[in-house]
């Protein structure tokens, strides 16, 4: 197993992407749908996706590539193995989540955004879970936890890193 | 041996997975038949994971719970230290109005039977019997305003929908929900996720439209999960497709999820977005009324103003609009949040004092410290000293203090909170999410992030430029986004003035 992952591309992407666009052409605003299920079953948007989205829906090139980068969500590169993201919104700075951060930041040596150089581990922001009531809030590989704090934050970086 | 226990997202993160692991382990190892029903939240997040106890006495609430204190609750919940009582008579639970969230955290939230036997469906079954003008008559006499932000009238909204032109209508709901703060659509579409369908349903029985989409945002996984099962157990009982009820109405609908975006909440970015494209905001007019899904008349509605139709048909208009004060009628579910001792949703009449909310009802700060501010109305509300904490709850009352009510989420900081940064994150926050269509909000916000920056520097001068910039935002901007983010900002330099006068005095 390689531990850096690179973009998956190739007909095989084309052809996975063909079938879930065909099998998404039919509904109305079908784009994001396709989007979502792309990125689960790749982890990210491959480059070779844009073409076929294009060509199955009718589209510019450009257009598709307009929504995909207008989109937080939406990845041109695959993540690390473990995605951590911080709540940085209002309810959890009130609970010292801007701290947590810089922490998080200095141990795995990763500003954010960042995925490590061995691939364990991407760093991201995140601006509220709707944990606003037992903040600070975070997700780890779509695993919520709340009212962190140093030592619970601990913990959780060493998950990510393992 | 019959208990409940959330599975609510914010009991999750507390650890209600390993409780539950615990009390079946236990459970199995005593021998003890289980029947663990995984219902909503109650609200009282500082309680969670609240475990509850059946009993032929009511409901007994134990919390918050965790796995160390399974064993000895099997062995006698009556003395358990984490007993709080009978679930009903919690002063908490027992001070609120909850008609919206009558059901939520009571019932299974994907047992439409449950459903029903707790109100569910009487709303619709009234409203499958009335004619389209009556219905939409009963929502605007309620007095019903959107729960979104703008606080438009409901039912002049569908309104305008029922008497458009067009062969295809739809029901849309913003289920967007990216306040800091906020989380009442989050609780009840996974505490009670029949009641927004009905609403929706009942939405389209008023308007003609037969086709609906919730738009949840991606940052909710277990809303979307339960809210997509709900939509197919609907299905399959005959309460959504081509015969409502057995009736000869049609109403359909799906789920569809966002990709982290927080300006897609704006309705005509919500459309862009949903019809696949960049969520950029669309001018007004067309209203989305006339023109919105696809160019087709549309009703967007905020899940909690959809959620709360129900109760309004099952009980006539006059019961809701009996509650509240002014022209905010009925009930809000305020979401406490932030540094707080209790904080969680609290479901009653509009008209508390910000004093109430904040020092009775959420007991203060949780670090125990002094409140600083307070925060109503997410990334664009204005923040409240302790001056004005005599203000009632409701949207005219609000705006009079230069604030908003908003989706009414509250978020409490103590004395160490820094009121320049706070300004400087709306800055930023609104240059990051702008959806780029307008100047005095994208280049604008960047400009008001430096000019911060100034100030924190001792630049006495860049105070008046923050004015202007806050000016020139509100009056260029299309949508609230540009447009009041000078709330929290202006709010900030008004009402803390002597955070941003610190670096000023040490460089003096
Ligand atoms: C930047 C921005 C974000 C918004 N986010 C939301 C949101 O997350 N949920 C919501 O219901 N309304 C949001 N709104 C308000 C909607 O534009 C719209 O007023 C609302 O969905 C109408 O529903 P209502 O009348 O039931 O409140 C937002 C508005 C703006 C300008
Ligand atoms: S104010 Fe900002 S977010 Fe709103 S339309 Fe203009 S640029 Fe877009
Ligand atoms: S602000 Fe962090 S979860 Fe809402």
């Amino acid at each position: 197993m390689t531990l850096i992952s690179s973009p998956a591309s190739g007909p095989a992407v084309s052809a996975r992407v063909s079938e879930i666009v065909a099998a998404n052409a039919g509904r109305e605003g079908p784009l994001l749908p396709i989007l979502h299920e792309i990125q689960q079953e790749f982890g990210h948007v491959p480059e070779d996706a844009v073409q076929v989205i294009a060509e199955g829906l009718n589209l510019g090139r450009a257009e598709v590539h307009g929504v995909i980068s207008f989109y937080h969500d939406f990845r041109k590169l695959p993540a690390g193995r473990h995605v951590l993201k911080i709540c940085r919104a209002e309810a959890c700075q009130s609970m010292g989540s801007e701290a947590l951060g810089e922490r998080a930041r200095a141990k795995l040596g990763l500003d954010w955004g960042e995925t490590s150089a061995d691939g364990r581990v991407t760093l991201e922001p995140i601006f509220c879970l709707g944990l606003c009531a037992c903040a600070p809030a975070a997700m780890l590989d779509g695993e919520l936890r709340a009212r962190l704090d140093e030592a619970s934050l601990d913990a959780l970086l060493k998950e990510a890193r393992a | 041996m019959k208990l409940h226990l959330p599975a609510d997202a914010a009991a999750k993160a507390l650890g209600a997975e390993k409780v539950a692991a615990a009390l079946k382990a236990e459970a199995q190892k005593r021998g003890i038949a289980l029947e663990l029903i995984r219902n909503g939240s109650r609200g009282m997040i500082w309680l969670e994971p609240l475990l509850e106890l059946a009993t032929p006495q009511g409901r007994f609430a134990f919390g918050p719970m965790t796995p160390e204190a399974v064993s000895a609750f099997f062995d006698d919940p009556a003395a358990h230290p984490l007993a709080l009582g009978r679930t009903e008579d919690l002063p908490w639970l027992k001070r609120q109005t909850r008609l919206t969230f009558a059901r939520c955290g009571v019932i299974d939230p994907l047992d439409l039977a449950d459903y029903e036997a707790h109100e569910g469906l009487a709303g619709l079954r009234r409203a499958l019997e009335m004619e389209k003008p009556a219905l939409v008559q009963e929502v605007t006499e309620s007095g019903l305003r959107g729960r979104g932000g703008a606080g438009f009238p409901t039912g002049i909204k569908w309104k305008t929908v029922s008497e458009a032109p067009g062969p295809k209508k739809y029901i849309v709901c913003n289920a967007d929900e990216g306040d800091s703060g906020t989380f009442a659509d989050r609780i009840i579409m996974e505490g009670d996720p029949f009641t927004l369908i009905e609403g929706m349903i009942i939405a389209g029985l008023a308007t003609g439209a037969e086709q609906g989409y919730v738009y949840i945002r991606s940052e909710y996984p277990d809303a979307v999960n339960v809210m997509s099962k709900a939509v197919e157990i609907g299905r399959a009982a005959g309460l959504l497709g081509r015969s409502v009820l057995g009736s000869e109405r049609a109403f359909d609908m799906e789920v569809r999820v966002g990709a982290g975006a927080y300006v897609c909440g704006e309705e005509t970015s919500l459309l862009n977005s949903l019809e696949g494209k960049r969520g950029i905001v669309r001018a007004k007019p067309p209203l989305p009324a006339l023109q919105g899904f696809l160019g087709r008349p549309t009703v967007v509605n905020n899940v909690i103003s959809l959620a709360t139709v129900p109760i309004i048909l099952a009980r006539g208009a006059q019961f809701y609009k009996d509650f509240g004060i002014g022209r905010s009628r009925g009930t809000i579910p305020l979401q406490i949040a932030g540094n707080v001792r209790y904080g969680g949703l609290f479901e009653t009449a509009f008209g508390l004092s910000l004093r109430e909310i904040v020092e009775d009802i959420g007991g203060g700060t949780a670090s125990g410290r002094p409140v600083k501010a307070v925060q109503i109305g997410g990334p664009l509300g204005a923040y409240f000293p302790q001056a004005l904490f005599e203000t009632p709850f409701g949207y005219e009352e609000y705006a009079g203090q230069g604030g908003l009510i908003g989706h009414a989420g509250l978020v409490v900081f103590d004395d160490r909170a820094d009121m320049l940064q706070m300004a400087r994150f709306a800055m930023e926050f609104c240059a990051v999410e702008s959806c780029g269509k307008c100047t005095p909000c994208r280049i604008g916000a960047v400009r008001g992030v430096e000019t911060v920056d100034r100030i924190a520097r001792g630049d006495r001068r860049a105070v008046g430029i923050l004015k202007d910039l806050c000016e020139t935002m509100k009056s260029g901007s299309l949508c609230a986004l540009g447009g009041f983010t000078p709330y929290p900002v202006m709010s900030a330099l008004t009402h803390f003035p002597e955070d941003f006068a610190r670096a000023q005095e040490a460089a003096e």
